[in-house]
């Protein structure tokens, strides 16, 4: 079967960092990903089952992966070669077993949970595992797997940009409804990433949200604290801003229901006009900190210009929740200090309480998907034989009028069948 | 053509119309003499100043802002030759309890330069230094003083100082016909509280126009609300001047020249100085310019008081200015320069391109509109969405937050006005710093309303498209697309009338 594959090529990685000065994505020319054909990987356990993907997003931190731009940080928690792709829709290949325990149909769709925690790994559950945070597994080097965060990143597993199937455990396994479209499907990871930082952010009744990036994970985590607050699991924000440069994620931020869109480069002012804030020194606000600000800044962006932009505007006390996954970093961090401001980190999902209640991220987000229609953000589909195209599509998403790119990996008869 | 930090030549269709400022009148001779000749000699209900001055009175002089004449006129400016000479007289009448103030409403404070250039440095050094050169802060509670209301229910609020001073001295420039009068004190030191009650959509959508005052709702409010301040026991001396149309020095003349009537220098000086302007950075190209001072010459100064001396100074103004025009035109067309009364060494960022266009120009009229109703407004200039932090930082707001939102003057007056009035970071700016208020592009928006509700289509020449939509208007890269785009709305042959404006003009459209 085909897959994209990563292997540890350092003179690649270098040749990806290069190409990708040219734009993200850019590194799929050069740099260490391959179309290659590979065998399906084994069933490492019993409790593991095959899935064949059906479609596989592509996220930003494959992107960061394709290009040699992930952190250092990462090295030690992958395993090459591998293949990419950890936002899937797949179907079972066999008959086999979720994870809330109910039989799962061979034909059936699941999506996949990919972090591979302790149980995944045959482990005796770790703390963080025992109550449900997989994402905070920090077991993520043992067992009888190799080293990988998640799926797409380890070499044992495969990953969903494959034509061929994968294998995951029963942990990671989850129906799909059948009123769910595919492209509802795909968006159901990155979903629950978003639903989990919404829910890190602790967002109050009272409080102004402000957004930073619009891409798929900004639009979701708007969605969430939207979706939470209509369900009753968590307080309306009193006002949720975001800075979106484009105008498909505009309006897309318009009908997730943000309060205020704005341009990137204005967040900072609206932020300031809507808390009666004071820009401190100089008018041109470019570069002054807010005497107030938001509540809550969510960084769906990760870069050192986000996070300072971030504590700029965030008022003292507030909370900065980090959910665009960041790599080194140079900024001043005075005004964290300062201003006294909490800054969290919100990674992956697992087991979230809300009202009192302890639920799957991985449900909350299916639930999600089919309300909201997040599928809506899917904007194109390319084969793996387009791969180049299709990353430098998502590396450009925006410009293009694009937010979610994803390969359709359908095996070929499902393709031919479904477009007769 | 004007268009923005730069001109050029274009070419008209065939049986338009262009609408020149008449040639300057010739200056006053003295004006010194023929300003203490008015001091002495006042209109109206009025005693001569030296008979109303006395020992041991507060004598407060006001007198009008940056945004006054445009461009700012050379040295010595009329403020400060007016000025000079109510304190010699002041002097002589052995008064000392004397404070200048800056009538700004809610524009931005002037800088020492600027204020140095408007009263010249011996006024500026006799007072800066010991207080008592002030500047209006409509945001200033403790000096502001509440008069009372209309029977229309509009609250009276002016500065405190001014108003309970023996006697208030308003120096004015008119520059065009709505300048003065009793809007000097009324506007000019008025608060927010008071001035919402006319700078609102209602108010400014009822002047047709602002320069024909029977038919100005804006006119009318204003002179309630002075006959109120006066009913109060405020005692007002009004100066007011007027200057001829003499707007453009030495190498730059040509501009206000009709273009048969160039000479071969001018034409070398127009080809040199248009490419060199567009050639410049936008930021360079606005320093050149800005560094214009206007050879405005005084025509005329009456002094006493307010209705009178503004009587006769509008019939002054109309006689400079004055341009018979016969009939209206489907199109009009208007280049934008640089500047506006708000931009004085600054941007004329898009909303004070609306304004300028839209608000100013369109209202340079008695009578009727010289473009008919459901015509088109074609207007040119460059129109990028740049704005200047410092003075404008709420305009920045308002084209991001507001104009994004609605570019209705009614809908953005009750939906959004208030908050950016009242918004603390705008009062600070506008207090301490050199910033227009809060409010003031809302304001600039309702000026054009008037003109958005007459007119059947706006269009910009050259203007930025993404910026033009923003505001509602119609983008166009030349003349020749832009008259298309009129042909959906006055049809396919058109008339049109092109106001070669500046220097200043008002059109007596019969």
């Amino acid at each position: 079967m085909r897959a994209l594959r990563i292997d540890r090529k350092l003179t690649r990685f270098a040749a990806a960092r290069v190409a990708s000065a040219f734009g993200a994505g850019r590194g799929a020319v050069l740099g260490p990903l391959r179309l290659v054909d590979v065998t399906a990987p084994s069933l490492p356990s019993a409790d593991w089952f095959p899935v064949t993907p059906i479609r596989s997003g592509i996220c930003g931190s494959d992107l960061a992966s394709v290009d040699g731009r992930s952190s250092l940080y990462f090295e030690d928690i992958v395993s090459f070669p591998f293949i990419l792709g950890h936002e899937i829709v797949g179907e079972m290949v066999a008959d086999g077993i979720g994870a809330d325990g109910e039989p799962l149909l061979a034909g059936q769709r699941v999506v996949v949970q990919p972090v591979l925690g302790c149980a995944a790994r045959g482990l005796e559950l770790c703390p963080a595992c025992r109550a449900g945070d997989v994402g905070r597994c920090g077991c993520l080097t043992h067992g009888h797997l190799s080293p990988g965060l998640q799926t797409g990143f380890c070499r044992d597993t495969g990953g969903g940009w494959s034509e061929g199937p994968l294998v995951a455990h029963a942990s990671q396994l989850f129906a799909v409804p059948d009123d769910l479209s595919d492209d509802d499907a795909v968006t159901v990871e990155p979903m629950a990433c978003a639903i989990h930082a919404a829910l890190r952010a602790q967002a109050g009744a009272d409080d102004t949200v402000a957004i930073i990036g619009a891409g798929t994970l900004g639009l979701g985590v708007l969605a969430a604290l939207r979706f939470l607050a209509d369900t009753g699991r968590s307080p309306s924000p009193r006002r949720l801003m975001i800075g979106a440069r484009y105008s498909v994620q505009r309006q897309m931020a318009s009908a997730f229901g943000a309060d205020d869109v704005v341009e990137p480069r204005h967040l900072d002012r609206a932020v300031r006009s809507a808390t009666s804030s004071l820009i401190v020194g100089r008018p041109n606000g470019r570069s002054g900190v807010l005497s107030g600000g938001s509540d809550i800044t969510i960084d769906c962006v990760g870069s050192a210009e986000s996070i300072a932009e971030a504590l700029r505007i965030t008022r003292p006390g507030g909370r900065v929740v980090l959910v665009g996954m960041p790599a080194k970093a140079s900024l001043d961090l005075a005004a964290l200090w300062h201003r006294e401001i909490e800054l969290v980190g919100a990674y992956a999902y697992g087991t979230e309480t809300v009202a009192g209640e302890s639920e799957s991220t991985f449900h909350l987000a299916l639930e999600m998907a089919g309300t909201i229609g997040t599928g809506r953000l899917v904007s194109a589909s390319y084969t793996l034989d387009r791969y180049e195209e299709a990353l430098a599509h998502a590396g450009s998403a925006g410009s293009r009028g694009a937010i979610k790119i994803v390969f359709d990996v359908r095996p070929k008869r499902a393709v031919s069948q479904r477009e007769d | 053509m004007w268009k923005g930090e730069g001109f050029g030549l274009v070419k008209l269709p065939p049986g338009s119309r262009v609408v020149y400022a008449p040639e300057p009148f010739e200056a006053l001779e003295d004006p010194e003499g023929a300003i203490r000749h008015a001091l002495e000699h006042p209109t109206g209900d009025s005693d001569p100043l030296s008979a109303r001055l006395t020992p041991g009175m507060r004598l407060t002089i006001c007198f009008d802002d940056i945004s006054l004449p445009l461009p700012p006129m050379e040295a010595p400016d009329i403020r400060q030759m007016i000025i000079e000479a109510v304190l010699d007289a002041a002097a002589a009448a052995g008064v000392d309890d004397v404070v200048l103030i800056a009538a700004l409403a809610l524009h931005r404070r002037m800088t020492e330069p600027e204020l140095r250039h408007a009263l010249g440095h011996r006024v500026y050094d006799a007072f800066a230094p010991h207080g008592l050169l002030l500047q209006h802060d409509a945001e200033d509670p403790s000096n502001l003083i509440h008069l009372g209301m209309t029977k229309h229910g509009e609250d009276v609020e002016i500065n405190k100082r001014a108003a309970e001073s023996d006697l208030l001295i308003y120096v004015n420039i008119n520059l065009v016909a709505m300048d003065g009068g009793h809007k000097s004190v009324a506007t000019g030191l008025a608060s927010y509280k008071s001035l919402r009650h006319h700078h609102n959509p209602e108010t400014m959508t009822h002047s047709k126009s602002f320069m024909d005052a029977p038919a100005s709702e804006l006119h009318t409010a204003n002179w309630r609300m002075g006959r109120l301040i006066r009913d109060a026991g405020v005692k007002i001396f009004q100066i007011e001047t007027t200057l001829n149309t003499d707007t453009f020095p030495g190498n730059f003349q040509f501009l206000q020249k009709r273009e048969w009537e160039w000479t071969w220098k001018d034409r070398a000086t127009f080809m040199a100085a248009s490419k060199a302007l567009d050639a410049a950075p936008p930021k360079m190209a606005r320093q050149v310019l800005h560094s214009i001072k206007a050879p405005h010459a005084m025509r005329s100064v009456y002094a006493g008081e307010v209705e009178t001396v503004h009587e006769l100074i509008t019939a002054d103004v109309w006689a400079q200015q004055g341009v018979a025009v016969e009939g209206q035109t489907d199109i009009v067309t208007m280049g934008l320069p640089y500047i506006s009364p708000y931009n004085v060494n600054s941007i004329l960022n898009p909303i004070l391109v609306a304004c300028l266009g839209l608000g100013y120009f369109f209202n340079l009229y008695r009578g009727k509109p010289v473009v008919r109703e459901g015509g088109v407004a074609i207007l040119f200039h460059p129109t990028r969405p740049e704005f200047h932090p410092g003075h404008h930082p709420s305009y920045i707001d308002f084209f991001e937050q507001v104009l994004t939102q609605t570019t209705d003057p009614v809908v953005m007056h009750q939906q959004f006005e208030e908050a950016f009035a009242t918004d603390p970071w705008y009062i600070h700016l506008y207090k301490t710093g050199h910033a227009y208020h809060g409010v003031h592009p809302f304001y600039m928006w309702y000026w054009c309303s008037h003109a958005m509700k007459h007119l059947g289509r706006v269009i910009i020449v050259g203007g930025d498209p993404a910026t033009v939509r923003r505001m509602g208007f119609h983008p166009a890269s030349t003349l020749d697309d832009a008259l298309e785009m009129a042909k959906d709305v006055v049809g396919p042959d058109p008339t049109l009338t092109h106001l070669h404006t500046p220097p200043l003009l008002l059109a007596d459209v019969t």
